[in-house]
């Protein structure tokens, strides 16, 4: 018996494991929120930043359902829509009270108004549709997606038609010396709540009902067995990841000052599901991951390249086909394997695998770029370097399909090598 | 009166299409257990390739190539996209179709350009075929209701009348007891795959012309493709027409209602200049399918006509 008692407590972790696994990492987290603004950015860094922030709230609220408690919903978008529009309206409350509750509201709390709303938006879509878990959930959310799309560009007097719903964050009381006028004051504004947010859904994680969603994910009937109710959790997890989503939406109705219908329909909810799958939805930290990433590449590669959906698209599809675990999966996949008993010859494998992937992804880009400049019309050239590459010249796709190929071999080669060990 | 008629008739021929379009994808869905996302880009890569084939050669090359060669590259997907991803699981196979789908999307935004395209119906068949209450019937439209019927007889009789069709039928309910008897069931998956990809190029071909060819075509199509599939219930051809023709009288019907949700409910009160009241039904055809399909969700899982829940 006390054997027993003993092995159980050699089984936890220690206290030191615990605060380099769950606390650092915070401390770090805000540490680097903290450092950011003395670097000197520009603006359009911490307009870009302030989107990073807003992105990641949703992405983890996403993964919330997606990578804890495996439903995939299609519309995830709609929870950040309403408590962003209920934070636009509130903005505008705000702004036209002249006493009484709003008048005494700072703009700084809209997102606990955001998240009380999204969560209400939960509780009453997610009852219908946690009914089901799997492929139904799935329609289900889709549905609801388009309905409430389509509702955005009826209701004229709640989203505002095609033109959405502006406001103004400079009005109400100051908060902590903010007025939320120039954008480096918003910064701290979104760093807060990114915080904030971060660690409310890392502590949900850790919560039973967290720790149920993620045995309800793997075994429903098990759950079942020792007594829960799977479609309770199903739901319960599903308010807290539509409050959380609506927590974000507050967070960018704030820094963006407009929400439109568009922020409903599918398309940033098909986005949102990239931005945690890339990002990697086994482990916590991938959807951060992945919402910086995509953040930056929809906001810079956009400038460089007509066809960076078209980028998109292939990194999303080659995440799905060989790389599950995402980006995450890969840069702990590095970590572990420098701390491997042999790691040069892990660290060879890795920078073999990667010259593969760079390989491939030159010839990609010279097919894209060449094939988007020939078809737009303007007789535009692709030029890398300085180097003219005519669509018509034989020489450009031959230049293509050897870097094509010879990422393949690279690749082919490494996967070979591995089967063989 | 005329109304009714007009409605009833390109309801029909829109539903016969919703049909062609879904045939193949609840095929593919019941049998693999893939929503395939990308399903309505094969039906706009069948308008687009024909467009493309029609332009140098004829219309009746492309409407028997065109098919052929998205059934091809359909094949090509099974092969060596999905077959990968199979392994980890339902939800990755969803996700890859997912992505399939922005890809196409993008890829037909650089060859064919981001506006829609002049993808004309062929000469022969551009005439009025007859006058009905004072206006004029194009030829071409029945020209689609008959391909449409012609497709549903093939895929009737293959399906129910020949060996390879009892095959089919087996792998859609025991994929695994085929298996051990000997098929080879991949295989079986690429070729079904394929051919529901013909069947959506198919509905291209014939479609493109008559509704319009454009990039934004497959987003249009495919939310609506899913609710037939899954209101009409998995595994179940039939179920999916009954849902096609449905979704297909429902909203062409709905689109020539001109009243508002006041002339409904103005006894209840519901004044006509309110924002509720306001809204005409036809406003809100392209949101009935999805209404469809939440409530048959929830109400009958299985679907109209299916024996498993989805």
């Amino acid at each position: 018996m006390t054997d027993a008692t003993t092995q159980m407590q050699a089984l936890a972790p220690s206290s030191s494991e615990k605060f380099r696994q769950r606390v650092l990492p915070f401390i770090l987290f805000a540490l680097v929120l903290i450092v950011i603004p003395f670097l000197g950015p520009s603006r359009s860094t911490i307009t870009l930043l302030n989107h990073m922030g807003i992105n990641i709230v949703f992405a983890l609220s996403f993964n919330m359902l997606l990578g804890r408690a495996g439903l995939l919903s299609f519309g995830h978008a709609v929870y950040m829509g309403l408590g962003g529009y209920f934070c636009v309206h509130i903005l505008n409350w705000i702004s036209a009270a002249e006493g009484g509750i709003w008048a005494n509201t700072p703009v700084f709390s809209l997102p606990i108004f955001g998240f009380a709303m999204g969560a209400l938006a939960g509780a009453i879509i997610g009852w219908p549709s946690c009914k089901r878990a799997g492929t139904p959930f799935a329609m289900i959310s889709l549905g609801v997606a388009e309905l409430m799309a389509a509702a955005g560009f009826m209701f004229d007097s709640l989203f505002g038609g095609e033109m959405g719903i502006s406001g103004d964050r400079m009005s109400g009381p100051e908060f902590l010396g903010l007025s939320l006028g120039p954008v480096d004051e918003v910064y701290w504004f979104i760093a807060f709540w990114t915080f904030i947010g971060t660690l409310g859904i890392y502590a949900f994680t850790r919560t039973p009902l967290g720790k149920l969603s993620e045995a309800t994910r793997d075994n429903r009937e098990r759950v079942q067995f020792v007594g829960y109710n799977p479609e309770r959790v199903r739901y319960l997890v599903f308010i807290f990841a539509g409050a959380f989503a609506g927590m974000a939406g507050g967070m960018s109705a704030v820094q963006d000052e407009i929400f439109t219908p568009e922020k409903l329909s599918l398309i940033p909810s098909g986005f949102v599901l990239i931005m945690a799958y890339v990002g990697g939805i086994r482990y916590f930290s991938g959807p951060i991951m992945g919402a910086i990433l995509l953040t930056y590449m929809a906001s810079y590669l956009s400038d460089y390249s007509a066809g960076w959906l078209l980028y998109l698209g292939l990194m999303f599809i080659a995440v799905v086909m060989f790389a599950p675990n995402g980006i995450a999966g890969i840069v702990f996949g590095f970590w572990n394997a420098i701390r491997s008993p042999d790691p040069a010859r892990q660290v060879g494998r890795f920078g073999s695998q990667v010259l593969g992937v760079l390989l491939m992804l030159a010839g990609v880009i010279v097919i894209v770029e060449v094939a988007f400049r020939a078809s737009e019309g303007y007789g535009e050239m692709f030029e890398p370097f300085g180097i003219a590459m005519p669509p018509d010249a034989i020489m450009t796709w031959v230049v293509a399909a050897v870097f094509l190929a010879a990422g393949i071999a690279v690749m082919r080669y490494v996967a070979k090598r591995n089967a063989e060990v | 009166m005329e109304t009714i008629v007009f409605s009833l008739l390109n309801g029909t021929i829109y539903g016969l299409l919703l049909f062609m379009l879904s045939s193949g994808l609840t095929l593919i869905f019941s049998m693999m257990g893939v929503l395939n996302f990308a399903h309505a880009s094969f039906y706009m890569l069948g308008a687009y390739f024909a467009y493309t084939i029609s332009g140098s050669t004829s219309y009746w090359i492309a409407l028997f190539l065109a098919p052929v060669i998205v059934g091809v590259v359909g094949m090509g997907v099974e092969r060596w996209g999905l077959r990968r991803v199979h392994a980890n699981g339902h939800v990755a196979e969803l996700l890859f179709t997912f992505g399939l789908a922005y890809m196409i999307d993008e890829i037909v935004k650089i060859v064919w350009g981001r506006t829609s395209v002049n993808y004309e119906v062929p000469e022969l068949l551009d005439f009025p075929l007859f006058t009905l209450y004072g206006a004029q019937y194009p030829a071409y439209r029945i020209f689609i209701l008959f391909v449409a019927i012609f497709m549903l007889a093939a895929l009737w009789y293959l399906l129910k009348r020949t060996r390879a069709g009892l095959i089919i039928q087996a792998a859609l309910t025991h994929p695994h007891m085929v298996g051990h008897l000997g098929h080879n069931v991949p295989q079986i998956f690429m070729l079904v795959f394929g051919a529901g990809c013909a069947l959506a190029g198919l509905a291209g071909v014939i479609g493109g012309n008559y509704l319009i060819t454009d990039p934004a075509m497959a987003v249009q199509m495919g939310p609506i493709v899913f609710v037939v599939v899954v209101v009409g219930g998995l595994g179940s051809l039939e179920g999916a027409f009954i849902a096609a023709m449905l979704i297909g009288l429902l909203q062409t019907s709905a689109i020539s209602v001109n009243a508002s949700l006041a002339d409904i409910f103005g006894f209840l009160g519901l004044s006509p200049t309110s924002e509720v009241g306001e809204i005409t039904i036809a406003s809100m055809a392209p949101m009935l399918p999805f209404l469809l399909l939440v409530l048959m969700l929830i109400v009958r899982p299985t679907g109209l006509m299916g024996d498993r829940e989805v």
